[in-house]
């Protein structure tokens, strides 16, 4: 593999990163580097500065107070072995396990994952359903952006050019039943979809649920009709399949079509891992 | 006496280097003063080159030379299986393109600088004018009225079309009189060879003995030697070629490509050594890829379920040039074993090899045989089914009987020997066949569906008699030779011509001889891939490393025992025909305690200070073993898939595999072929398969697109065996190289669609992926949502 030439800062800081930053242009931040890298190999990108921050350990970590606050160089597998992740947001736990292969989880970071935006990755779904909160922190300071509004499009942010995540904010979920479910592509062990839900159970019927879908759009999305025909429901075949139906149709006119997977089976596929993740979350 | 060798599953001996990454690779070496070369590749299917401006490049710092068609003195790289009667047509391979690219990746120009990065930085800049051409990725339509013609003297693209028939009127008779026709279009989508090592060459120039020296990764060293010295226009005694540890081929290394030579010829030119090593994405396009046939085959069969005849016509892409092997994979390999394991009578195959503008194709594992077997067992499944007959039932009752000595098939060929419904039955007997077909009607009461397939596969490898590679317009042979040299202190170094890359000679070919002279393993070298120090030999493919250079092994270690023997006997004073051997010992018959062990023997000769009369000093033996006949190994693979109703997912939930290559030197390695050959047949089935657009692009151009199967996909093999050696081979040896991959994907095609009977599939295009499973399925449900996507619906 055969990278175009870069020259290569390690930030010791994140204020010495951020100021490489500000003072190159064409400078791209290296964490993990397993979605980078191989951009870099392919001269998919030729950025002219590489800035590793692999080394600022204090975004590396897990803290548990309320909420989790995920460091944005916290590795796939440290989250997936994380006990106070197992508790607070079980779909975290299952998603991240699901990323690429041992070797990407032990490398791969979670803030270089959201920060490159891949449309089929597992770990923003997950993120969107359970209404995480994106950490930044630029030249003048720091900022939180609603996981809403962090993903704009197809490998596109709301992350500013100057500006890091340095960690990623997730409730804790542990009132609601979580789940992920995948439909794996064979190839590049990416989401063809992949659907979350966390769904507040009171009693029998469902309080409210919420549903998110990677893999089948340009970026992951929250589903409100789905969202809205599971609450107030027991979650029998009857709603499961109304909230597929939603899904489905809410999908169908943007959805994703590739060689391995035409768009009429991604929709499917939708509705399916929706009704999958439902029983899995429930059998949690 | 101990645990005889022959036969021991001990460890490969290989493999302590290749885990623990002390292995060397081509890539991994360097050279003082070396230069790295890069290619610009052609981003057009099919253009016109009007113009190509370098001035960039060339001015660049750390660049040392940028070289286009028109620099080189180098010549085209050649077809080497000239297959007869055919019309062949062999339109030159440039190896650089001079007025036109013919397919995404035809080397253009060559950037040679001081590392690879620079290389590949400065081809970036070279900027050329295309005027873009039509393109043409289907070879049927290739041939068609209006198609895009890749070369002007090749009209409809038809580089040959080649017939082998058992006699055109009885096959035809068979057809009209048949109670039962059945017809399909198969189409052999085209595969990646995907070997872990992508391919590399390091070239260097000696100015001052005008010696080339290459190493590169090659499964047949002699035939680059060959080749590339008639490339290079140099003498080729002054030519070595060295294979170092080569990561698998698969077939993706027989040939020779452009981009070696121009290492070596650059490196001529320089004065200094050129390395060049490809990317993956370099090594999925323009490496070669397998299969890509569509075929129009169809059978013939009375109602009590006697095959009578078997036909095709085979549209063979070849890409956009021939590769070395390339015409003969359709042809020989493949049209000759129409007949399989079965006693059909009447059969023809008319191969049509159709130039497109894609990558070449050539030998993957397998190589023409795989696309043979998957027919066959393709008409029979669905000859079954229109009889309403067990396809078992319909295979058992067309086996060919056991033979062990020589049966003639009505396409010419003389299968060694074969004993196949013994096969069968234990295959059945381990699948629990009977008790199967049970679950699965239980299972879709309940909506679960369940599939069987089976598969009796026989198949033709060890290549092979060298008057046939002749007859067949190889330009080659195919015999090996060996050299074993005893060492004063009795190690032993056995040089073959043969270049094992990953099949475990090193270790299997020790044992053989270990089990001939008593030397332990341990004390043995298999020296392979070096022409400098290795004797003559044709190369590792086609199954024949066992059967062809294991017969010479063997052949010559016995030379040695004799001569040790002799040896013994001067030194027990006793006479030759006296002397007894067991276990690495000679003596008197009737006194095994007074011996003198090969050891001991050999460092007599050595030392040759006491030699009987007439015998020259030292123990070595030499020979040459080219094969009297092919061998034809065989066997029956059954898998069980369950489909999931609601995705299309296919999983593999049980594989018995019972193949016989002859007696096994070591069953472990044995069952280390067969598992990785059903993986690879599996490839095809269910996961693998190129996809070009329509214009000629790749679109599974990477890992992340071309899906090859991993190991959470697949059960635990079953594996057994029988043992029907080969009549002609010294110690009875077939090739098992290959089996698994021939016998695996007809099997796993077959238990899908059984699986699918319920909505009626009769066949669908490979790969069986998820979605087109399901997308047969919505089809039948009455949902269809108007694409085909490979999906046809049976009667």
């Amino acid at each position: 593999m055969r990278p175009g030439k870069f020259a290569y800062h390690r930030a010791e800081t994140i204020d010495a990163a951020l100021e490489l930053l500000t003072n190159n242009e064409d400078a791209k931040v290296l964490a993990g580097g397993h979605s980078l890298i191989p951009a870099l190999n392919l001269r998919l990108a030729q950025p002219e500065m590489l800035i590793d921050i692999g080394r600022l350990e204090n975004l590396r970590g897990i803290q548990a107070n309320g909420s989790l606050m995920i460091g944005a160089l916290t590795t796939h597998a440290q989250i997936e072995t994380s006990a106070a992740v197992q508790q607070y947001c079980r779909a975290l736990s299952a998603a991240v396990s699901k990323v690429g292969d041992p070797m990407v989880r032990n490398r791969g970071t979670i803030g270089g994952n959201i920060a490159h935006a891949d449309p089929a990755s597992d770990p923003p779904t997950v993120l969107l359903a359970c209404d995480s909160i994106i950490h930044l922190q630029g030249p003048d300071g720091t900022r939180t952006v609603p996981v809403q509004d962090f993903f704009l499009d197809l490998f596109t942010t709301d992350v500013q050019p100057n500006e890091l995540v340095t960690g990623i904010e997730v409730p804790n979920m542990s009132d609601h039943k979580t789940a992920y479910a995948k439909l794996t592509h064979p190839a590049s062990h990416y989401a063809v979809v992949g659907v979350c839900v966390a769904v507040k159970m009171d009693g029998d019927t469902c309080d409210h649920a919420h549903v998110a879908i990677g893999g089948a759009l340009p970026k992951a999305m929250r589903s409100p009709g789905a969202e809205a025909a599971l609450a107030g429901t027991t979650l029998d075949d009857a709603a499961l399949n109304a909230a597929a139906e939603a899904l489905m149709d809410e999908i169908r006119a943007e959805v994703m079509g590739d060689v391995y997977a035409p768009e009429a089976y991604r929709t499917a596929m939708a509705g399916v891992y929706l009704k999958r993740a439902i029983r899995q979350a429930l059998a949690s | 006496m101990s645990t005889r060798i022959f036969g021991s599953g001990i460890k490969r001996r290989e493999d302590p280097r290749l885990i623990t990454g002390g292995a060397k690779y081509t890539d991994d070496m360097a050279l003082p003063g070396m230069l790295h070369m890069a290619m610009l590749r052609s981003p057009y299917a099919h253009a016109h080159i009007k113009h190509i401006d370098t001035a960039t490049a060339q001015g660049m710092e750390g660049v040392v030379a940028v070289y286009t068609a028109t620099d080189l003195s180098l010549g085209a790289v050649p077809c080497a299986w000239l297959v007869p009667n055919s019309d062949l047509k062999t339109p030159a391979h440039p190896p650089l393109a001079a007025d036109k690219v013919r397919y995404v990746g035809d080397a253009v120009a060559i950037v040679i600088a001081e590392d690879r990065y620079l290389a590949q930085d400065a081809a970036d800049t070279i900027h050329v004018e295309y005027e873009v051409l039509g393109a043409v990725v289907n070879p049927e339509e290739a041939t068609q009225e209006g198609a895009p013609q890749l070369f002007d003297d090749v009209p409809n693209n038809i580089a040959f079309r080649w017939i082998a028939s058992s006699g055109d009127e009885g096959v035809e008779k068979a057809f009209a009189e048949a109670d039962v026709v059945v017809k399909d279009r198969i189409v052999q989508q085209r595969l990646l060879p995907t070997a872990m090592e992508p391919r590399a060459a390091l070239a260097q120039w000696n100015s001052g003995t005008g010696e080339m020296t290459i190493w590169c990764t090659s499964q047949n060293p002699h035939i680059h030697r060959f080749i590339l010295s008639g490339m290079l226009g140099l003498a080729e005694h002054k030519v070595r070629v060295i294979a170092p540890e080569v990561g698998g081929g698969f077939g993706s290394k027989i040939p020779v490509y452009a981009d070696e030579a121009l290492a070596a010829w650059a490196s001529m030119k320089l004065n200094r050594p050129v390395k060049w090593a490809e990317t993956r994405s370099e090594n999925y396009l323009v490496t070669i890829h397998g299969r890509d046939h569509i075929e129009h085959v169809e059978m013939a069969a009375t109602s009590d379920g006697t095959i009578t005849a078997i036909r095709g016509t085979v549209y063979a892409g070849m890409g956009a040039y021939l590769s070395t092997a390339g015409p003969g994979i359709p042809t020989i390999l493949h049209g000759l074993m129409y007949c399989g394991p079965y006693t059909i009578p009447h059969a023809r195959c008319e191969s049509i090899g159709v130039f497109t503008t894609t990558t070449p194709t050539d030998a993957y594992r397998g190589a023409g045989r795989p696309e043979a077997v998957f027919l066959m067992e393709r008409l029979i499944d669905q000859v079954a089914r229109k009889l309403n007959m067990d396809p078992v039932e319909l295979r058992r009752k067309n086996l060919i009987p056991p033979f062990e000595d020589g049966y003639t098939i009505p396409l010419g060929l003389t299968y060694d020997s074969g004993n196949y419904e013994v096969a069968l039955d234990k295959a059945l007997a381990m699948i629990g066949y009977a008790d199967f077909r049970k679950e699965q009607a239980e299972a879709r009461k309940q909506g679960r569906y369940l599939g069987i397939g089976v598969t009796t596969y026989c198949e033709i490898c060890g290549l092979g008699p060298s008057q046939v590679a002749g007859a067949t317009g190889f330009q080659g042979g195919l015999w090996e030779s060996t050299i074993i040299r005893v060492t004063p202190t009795g190690k032993v170094h056995a040089m073959i011509g043969a270049s094992p890359h990953g099949q475990g000679e090193e270790t299997t070919f020790a044992q053989l001889i270990s089990d001939e002279i008593g030397i332990p393993v341990e004390d043995i070298e298999i020296l392979h891939g070096d022409t400098g120090n290795t004797p003559m030999g044709w190369g590792t493919y086609g199954s024949r490393t066992t059967p062809v250079a294991g017969a010479a092994l063997v052949l010559a270690t016995r030379k040695i025992k004799e001569k040790a023997r002799a040896m013994a006997a001067h030194l027990l004073e006793a006479a030759v025909e006296d002397i007894d051997y067991e276990d690495g010992k000679f003596f008197v018959k009737g006194s095994p305690d007074k011996f003198k062990t090969i050891q001991e023997a050999t460092l007599m000769a050595t030392l040759a200070w006491n030699m009987p009369e007439g015998m020259d000093p030292g123990m070595e033996a030499s020979q040459f073993y080219d094969p009297p006949n092919f061998v034809y190994p065989f066997g029956t693979h059954i898998a069980i898939v369950e489909i999931e109703a609601d995705t299309g997912i296919v999983h593999l939930k049980r594989y018995v595999a019972v193949d016989d290559c002859g007696p096994q030197i070591n069953p472990v390695i044995v069952a280390g072929q067969i598992h990785g050959g059903i993986v690879q047949g599996v490839g095809q089935a269910l996961f693998e398969g190129v996809v070009y657009d329509e214009h000629g692009q790749l679109l599974t151009g990477s890992m992340m697109d071309y899906a090859v199967p991993r190991a959470e996909a697949f059960p635990e093999f079953e594996l057994d065996h029988t043992v029907t050696p080969s009549p002609h081979h010294p110690v009875g040896l077939k090739g098992v190289g290959e089996t698994g991959t021939i016998a695996s994907t007809p099997t796993v095609y077959n238990a899908v669609i059984d699986a699918l009977q319920p909505f009626g599939i009769k066949t669908m295009e490979m790969p069986l992926t998820a979605a087109r499973v399901w997308e047969a399925m919505q089809r039948r449900n009455g949902s269809a949502n108007g694409s085909t996507n490979g999906v046809h619906e049976g009667s």
